[in-house]
């Protein structure tokens, strides 16, 4: 048994080589997506702790596991409309400079498996935001989804509220 | 059969320098932090040589050379004095205590084998 | 854990450091036992000795004249008088700024460095002034010896050991071994001498050996070999090239110092003439760094007996486990709300194993901060040094006494006090202590005191700065502070509110920039260092006789007692420290004062209300909502507020979770915790929630304090 399913899970890391798996969200209506590597869990939404003085796009903090972790609305951080965190809501949880952060999403599309090459680079429009927060395109079922450049979105979390 | 060597320092540091040389050498390596302490532990390491410093706590080492040279059956063990002081009266008191040869702080890889190969005959 | 050798001896050096502080303040002090200066001589010896196996130079060279000095002292060859501890005492800060650069790199004062070795050369006996320490490190004129040519010679060595030698353990074996390794060597044991058997004495030596050997080694390294037993034996080592090989050597040496040849021929220079123990030593010099590097990869594993019994543990280690033991008490007290909300009639057995549990929990969590405590000796020390820089800085004299120094508090405390505590006392050096004529003039004694004490007290550490100086100089303070609008002019301020004004940000009294002031930190600096660690500072002034800084801290940071509040429907956490006494309001007790003030009146006393949900930007200031609850709080300079929240819940202890890292600094938020049903709350930080606030209604110094910031 064990050794069928190493085989099967050799086979699987060959075939993935060249590809990178992607998990794909909607924000604001806008299909967005990370690198399963950069996402450590995915939680359903449930209602944070207020931080006092805190911008538009910082929802709070919640408690993952003994450990505070801030929570960032992505529709907001991208300039879109603000989400209505419900219980149908998603927080996705990322790490960011090693610190676990929150991400606030609609909901959760799928698992996409993309070759490196079908990545494009994001054509040049009038938005800083955008330019910044979006490392690049992908065309998946007749849709576009937009690779989020963590890095961007979240700077070092000192600045976070900043 | 690897050569005992039960070294007698108040430094940490020193004490692993010494051992991180002497242990890449193909010695076996005991270590005493004072005087006193490397008398009691003489019996029992039974090394096959002793380095010693001089300026410790509890027992200096004319103390340790003293001490080891009285115990009788013990009085042939080499003993190096480890030390900063190159001044010859130094060497000449330990000496006359019943130190066998001496190492000048700071050694080298090579003259602390060498020191020992003298007294030891060890082929490190 | 990590760590390389030479890691080992910069931390051996901080203890060694530390115990050389101690000796000289022992020392300084009036105790001139031989044992403390024997032991202050061993740290100094131990760093060099370190110090020399990792080609510190610069720190082997300074830690040589400072112990010669020492073993002077120790040899009663110099008197300890109040001088030289002066000079000791600087050298040894300046020893320490030397491990620091060694460690850390940088530079350090040249001047500084040279007066001092010059002080200290003052004390040396000019011949025990043991230069062989210094060739490594002065790197001068080197003279081309001559290269021995790699041409075998064959030695013919006579060895004959006195009876001396073999109370010295030396084996005549063991040497021809060494020597063997030089090359081949025939030994031919020379037994003539051998009495008959009757004649023999047990200890004394007939025999005798001729040695051959033939090497391309000089024959500087067959005395090399001979090293330990010159003078134990008799010893003579000829070779077939001897003569040739010493006039190429002197000829080269002669060119070396300009001397003509010929005089020299049976009289060579003096320092060459000396046997075999030039060979090892300079060997040594060029390895150093090459031997760490090799040295690091052996780890601490060869340390098999330590001085004390006590465990080095990693601090991350430590943490990791206070966090466990917090999530338990969390744990616990989730159990507890669960259990407390089951349909259950008797919970009573259920209530009693659970208190039983949190006892425990709490045994646990106090056990492991205890590993995190330390005395704040070390740190206490390290003042000493301050108190004296500051000192000669301002042609001032004063004098740190300690007190409490075993007090213990957790480690991050302490080393985040260093900085404050330091402004403190130099602050109490520049303005406090007078000049020693000034002194004298009125009476007191010319070395100014400055005590500083910790203490345990109810729960907390206090830590006391008292210094016998002149005191606040209150019309003075209160005048800059109308100069720079910080208060009104009309400003009616108590005197401890004049006292406390120095901790407004941007506060300076000295009149001209010293050495010491004027580096752009006032006491507000202090303040929020304090406050950062959860802490509080409060200043007395007599006029004339002194101040006294007191700094109240938490034993730890890692738990607190607070009161759980409900502020705009957020649950919150208040520190207990800060809350002088609770109360329900009813809406006859609050009085408005002009358009947006309100005071709450207590037993005929009238206190600014803050409405905490609007000074957090939780709530409209001007919601007609009637809180219903206030805290009354005191803040340092005794000014009472009253905080209004809406509900008040229970008194708990709770596990401090930082936010930094988490989010950037939150006016009026200390921290956070998670409370029992697994949901964050904020700690608030009342004085800063003050000092935000709009609406406090009196012109209250918090309220400058923010107006100061604003500005």
């Amino acid at each position: 048994m064990q050794s069928q399913a190493e085989v099967k899970f050799g086979d699987q890391e060959v075939k993935h080589a060249q590809q990178s798996e992607f998990v794909s969200f909607t924000v604001a209506g806008q299909a967005f997506c990370l690198k399963i590597t950069q996402i450590r869990e995915i939680r359903r939404w449930s209602p944070v702790t207020i931080l006092p003085h805190a911008p538009m796009d910082v929802l709070g903090v919640m408690n993952l596991r003994g450990a505070v972790i801030p929570i960032y609305d992505l529709a907001a951080r991208f300039g879109l409309q603000q989400t209505e965190a419900s219980e149908r809501n998603v927080v996705i949880v990322v790490a960011v400079h090693g610190k676990p952060v929150g991400l606030l999403a609609e909901s959760v599309s799928e698992i996409i498996s993309i070759n490196r090459e079908e990545i494009q680079d994001t054509p040049p429009v009038d938005s800083r935001h955008t330019m910044e927060y979006i490392q690049g395109i992908i065309s998946h079922d007749d849709t576009m989804v937009r690779i989020i450049n963590l890095d961007a979105v979240i700077s070092a979390p000192e600045q976070g509220l900043s | 059969m690897k050569t005992k060597v039960l070294a007698i320092d108040d430094s940490r540091t020193i004490r692993n320098l010494l051992a991180a040389t002497l242990e890449e050498a193909g010695f076996e390596y005991h270590c005493a932090v004072d005087g006193r302490d490397g008398v009691d532990m003489y019996d029992d390491v039974a090394p096959d040589v002793v380095i010693t410093d001089i300026n410790m706590p509890n027992l200096d080492g004319f103390g340790v050379i003293e001490e080891l040279r009285g115990e009788g059956i013990n009085s042939k063990v080499p003993i190096l004095v480890l030390t900063t002081e190159s001044a010859p009266e130094m060497k000449a008191r330990a000496r006359d205590a019943g130190a066998t040869g001496w190492i000048t702080k700071p050694f080298d890889d090579q003259s602390l084998i060498f020191a020992l190969k003298r007294v030891t005959g060890a082929v490190a | 854990m990590s760590g390389s050798i030479q890691d080992t001896f910069f931390e051996e050096c901080e203890e060694l450091l530390e115990a050389m502080d101690e000796g000289l303040t022992a020392v300084e002090g009036g105790d001139h036992d031989p044992e403390v200066v024997n032991a202050i001589f061993r740290a100094v010896h131990s760093i060099k000795g370190g110090a020399g196996a990792f080609g510190l130079d610069e720190l082997v060279a300074f830690a040589h004249r400072f112990e010669t000095v020492f073993d002077e002292v120790r040899n009663n060859k110099v008197e300890l008088d109040t001088k030289l501890i002066q000079l000791l005492l600087r050298c040894s800060d300046h020893l320490s700024d030397l491990v620091a650069v060694a460690r850390d790199g940088g530079t350090t004062d040249e001047e500084h460095h040279d007066a001092l070795i010059a002080g200290l050369e003052e004390y040396m006996d000019d011949e025990e002034e043991d230069l062989t320490f210094e060739p490594m490190g002065l790197g001068g004129p080197s003279v081309p010896l001559p290269l021995a040519a790699e041409e075998e010679k064959t030695y013919e060595i006579r060895f004959r050991p006195l009876k001396e030698m073999f109370g010295t353990g030396n084996e005549p074996f063991f040497l021809f071994q060494a020597l063997s390794e030089l090359g081949p060597l025939k030994v031919v044991l020379d037994e003539s001498e051998l009495p008959g058997f009757d004649a023999m004495a047990m200890d004394d030596s007939y025999l005798a050996w001729n040695l051959t050997l033939t090497s391309t080694e000089p024959k500087s390294s067959i005395e090399a070999v001979f090293e330990f037993v010159e003078g134990l034996c008799e010893l003579s080592i000829a070779s077939d090239k001897d003569a040739e090989e010493e006039e190429a050597a002197l000829a080269a040496l002669n060119a070396a110092f300009g001397v003509s040849g010929d005089d020299s021929v049976t009289d060579p220079p003096a320092p060459f003439d000396a046997p075999a123990p030039a060979v090892t030593a300079p060997e040594a010099s060029p390895q150093p760094v090459e031997k760490a590097s090799s040295a690091k990869a052996e780890s601490t594993k060869s340390e098999q007996r330590g001085p004390k019994p006590t465990l080095r543990v990693d601090l991350e280690r430590v943490d990791r486990l206070i966090n466990a033991v917090g999530e338990l008490i969390i744990n616990h007290s989730m159990l507890a709300q669960q259990i407390a909300n089951l349909d259950v009639a008797d919970l009573r057995d259920v209530e009693t194993e659970l208190e039983g549990f949190k006892n425990l929990a709490r045994d646990i969590q106090e056990g492991v901060m205890s590993i995190r405590a330390q005395p704040v000796k070390p740190l206490f020390q390290r003042m000493a040094r301050i108190v004296r820089e500051a000192s000669s800085a301002t042609n001032k004299v004063a004098k740190l006494v300690t007190e409490g120094e075993n007090t213990e508090v957790d480690k991050t405390v302490i080393e985040r006090l260093s900085d404050p505590l330091t402004h403190i006392l130099r602050n109490a050096v520049d303005h406090g202590i007078e000049k020693p004529d000034d002194r004298e003039a009125i009476g007191k004694s010319r070395t100014g005191e400055i005590r500083l004490s910790a203490s345990h007290r109810s729960g907390s550490v206090c830590i006391e700065i008292k210094d016998d100086g002149a005191g606040v100089n209150r019309p003075r303070v209160k005048q800059i502070a109308i100069e720079k609008g910080l208060i009104p002019e009309n400003a009616e301020l108590s005197d401890s509110e004049i006292d406390n004004l120095l901790f407004l940000p941007g506060f300076s009294t000295a009149k001209e920039v010293s050495n010491l002031s004027g580096r752009g930190v006032g006491m507000d600096v202090v303040k929020n260092a304090v406050t950062a660690l959860g802490g509080r500072i409060n200043i007395s002034s007599n006029p004339g006789k002194g101040s006294t800084f007191t700094i109240i801290l938490p034993l730890t940071l890692a738990v607190m007692d607070g009161m759980v509040v409900s502020v705009a429907d957020q649950t919150m956490v208040v520190p207990i420290t800060s809350i002088v006494e609770t109360m329900r309001g009813s809406d006859d007790m609050i009085n408005s004062l002009g358009a947006d003030g309100t005071l709450l009146s207590i037993r005929g006393n009238f206190v600014p209300i803050c409405d905490v949900a609007s000074a957090l930007g939780l709530r409209n200031p001007n919601s007609d909502q009637p809180p219903g609850v206030y805290l009354l709080v005191e803040t340092e300079t005794g000014q009472k507020s009253a905080l209004a929240v809406d509900d008040i819940h229970d008194q708990r202890q709770v596990v401090i979770k930082s936010l930094d890292g988490v989010c950037g600094n939150i006016p009026g938020v200390a921290a956070a915790t998670i409370l029992g049903d697994g949901k964050i709350a904020m700690i608030l930080d009342p004085e800063n929630i003050l000092a935000a606030s709009t609406s406090s209604a009196t012109f209250d110094t918090e309220r400058r304090m923010s107006n100061a910031i604003a500005s």
